[in-house]
């Protein structure tokens, strides 16, 4: 068996939140045979409340934040962390730790309070 | 100033330190918001007939957190809510003196709500644009409208900017509380920006017929006096109150008897205010002292303003010093403008070859009003009146607001050909 991530892609802003379209994911996570596949999921909030991170020169170098998600094309989506954190002060702490943090660049973005939280491996 | 005026403004000036406490009090920048609308709208309607009350601070206070209460209690009331909302409703005191009392925070507390407030609304999570209109909005209290006005765009776009900002606050968390001092020097920067950004609009209007805005000036100043006061010592905050303070006091000056803009070189140095001039001095000095010779960037503006402000003619200014003070100030960001003030300085050291020189060799990109009026400067002052016409044309074409475009028009005029000139 293999692992993938399936990434979620919408044309409008937080355009995932609406009633019909989180019905039709009930009715895909209802499905039994869905339950054996499906090892975790999570709704994001919109992309508005999104803060980027980027490290300069390495590990602990300076830290800039800037507001918004960071959508530029020949940028590619390598990876996720599921963070648990009190606030986005020390969740910015700790993207900043992230390697991608200086290799790439870093999007913050809130996960809706809707699915269970994954239990600490 | 009326009563009814002055009262108002007692009002707003409270206004952001009840804001600030209730805030923190009741979890919920929002909420604490609302209340304190309805607070000071309550002031409003019953001081003129009671008086200001002794606290008015504590009057609001008490007021806004019942106003809160209610709608808490409101919410509680229906199905499904009442956990949440209970949770979050201390028990009010029977004694209205008791609870005035119990709102009297010590100044330290009060002093750290505050600072809670100007480090949420200016968190650098928040575009700046957010920043400045939370910023106006929360701790300069000014309503909606005002800051829509002052930043010349519809009200239903700063709105929706302030309704969004305060949403990505809520959302993402961003959080309630005074950063370490080991955060301080990485958060200060994005509080620093948004009493600069202030400042500068007020300063030089990105559109309108003023010259330069007093009211927004006036509230720039009011948040770089807040800053000191709540990080006291900090070199760059006293360098930024200085700064905003050697401007105020060109002021005057900047604006001729029919509103027409007067440039520095031609400034009546009379009209410059001495006590503010007096003031930014001490502060810089202060600034100096306590930086341990590490100019920030706002120090070094400081200098350029204090250099300008002591001198006795345009002639006679420090060119040599305020050209080793650009340098520096470019080493630290590289911004257009700066170079071509930069380029001007030289231009007085070195004449007009010196100044078409130094503009030519500035980059091409972006190339403002300021920009093409400094090189028709330089043409006209070398004798090449054609050429100069050509600049300044291009420069109305590009002045942002109406005061600019009518000030280079006028040079224009200046420099048509004259009939019997024979040009």
């Amino acid at each position: 068996m293999a692992l993938y991530a399936a990434l979620l892609y919408y044309g409008e802003d937080g355009g995932w939140i609406r009633r019909e379209h989180l019905a039709e994911h009930s009715a895909f996570l209802a499905d039994p045979a869905a339950e054996e596949v499906v090892r975790g999921w999570q709704a994001l909030c919109p992309a508005s409340t999104a803060t980027t991170i980027t490290v300069g020169d390495g590990l602990g170098g300076d830290v800039v934040i800037t507001d918004g998600p960071y959508a530029e094309a020949k940028e590619v989506l390598g990876g996720f962390y599921l963070l648990e954190a009190a606030d986005l002060d020390e969740a910015i702490r700790w993207a900043a730790r992230i390697p991608a943090a200086w290799r790439g660049r870093i999007e913050l973005r809130p996960v809706m309070p809707v699915a269970p939280v994954p239990a600490r491996p | 100033m009326t009563p009814q005026e002055r009262l108002a403004e007692t009002v707003r000036q409270e206004g952001a330190w009840v804001l600030a406490t209730l805030a923190r009090t009741l979890g919920s920048l929002d909420l604490a918001e609302d209340a304190v609308q309805e607070a000071a709208v309550a002031a409003l309607r019953s001081w003129p007939r009671t008086g200001v009350p002794d606290e008015p601070r504590a009057w609001l206070t008490v007021t806004a957190r019942r106003k809160a209460y209610d709608v808490l209690r409101r919410e509680a009331a229906r199905p499904g809510k009442e956990a949440a909302a209970s949770r979050e409703l201390p028990p009010a005191a029977a004694d209205p003196a008791e609870e005035v009392a119990e709102m009297t925070e010590p100044g330290s507390v009060v002093r750290d709500d505050m600072l809670r407030l100007v480090f949420t609304c200016c968190h650098p999570a928040l575009s700046l644009d957010a920043r400045v209109a939370l910023a106006l909005r929360t701790l300069a209290q000014l309503e909606v409208p005002a800051i829509a006005r002052a930043f010349l765009v519809p009200e239903a776009t700063m709105a929706k900017r302030l309704v969004r900002a305060r949403r990505k606050i809520a959302v993402a968390r961003i959080p309630y509380r005074v950063p370490s001092d080991t955060e301080l020097p990485e958060r200060l920067p994005a509080v620093l920006a948004v009493v600069h950004l202030i400042a500068t609009e007020a300063h030089a209007p990105t559109g309108g017929e003023d010259v330069a805005r007093v009211d927004l000036e006036a509230e720039a100043v009011r948040l770089a006096r807040l800053l000191a006061e709540l990080i006291p010592g900090e070199p760059e905050v006293l360098s930024l109150l200085s700064l905003l303070l050697f401007t105020a006091a060109r002021r005057p000056a900047r604006t001729g008897d029919h509103g027409e803009p007067v440039l520095l070189a031609e400034q009546d140095r009379s009209r410059w205010d001495p006590d503010k001039i007096r003031e930014a001095s001490v502060l810089l000095a202060e600034a100096v002292r306590r930086s341990g010779g590490a100019a920030g960037p706002y120090q070094l503006q400081a200098h350029l303003s204090a250099c300008h402000s002591t001198a006795p003619s345009w002639a006679n200014t420090d060119w040599d010093r305020i050209i080793d003070l650009y340098d520096l100030l470019l080493s630290v960001s590289a911004n257009p403008a700066v170079a071509l003030n930069r380029a001007v300085a030289v231009g007085e050291r070195d004449g007009p070859a010196g100044l078409l020189e130094a503009v030519d060799s500035l980059p091409a990109q972006p190339r403002s009003h300021l920009w093409h009026a400094a090189r028709a400067d330089a043409l006209r002052r070398l004798g090449r009146p054609e050429e100069a016409r050509h600049e300044l044309l291009t420069a109305v074409d590009l002045a942002p607001s109406g005061p600019e475009r009518r000030l280079l028009a006028r040079r224009l005029t200046a420099l048509l050909p004259r009939p019997g000139q024979g040009q």
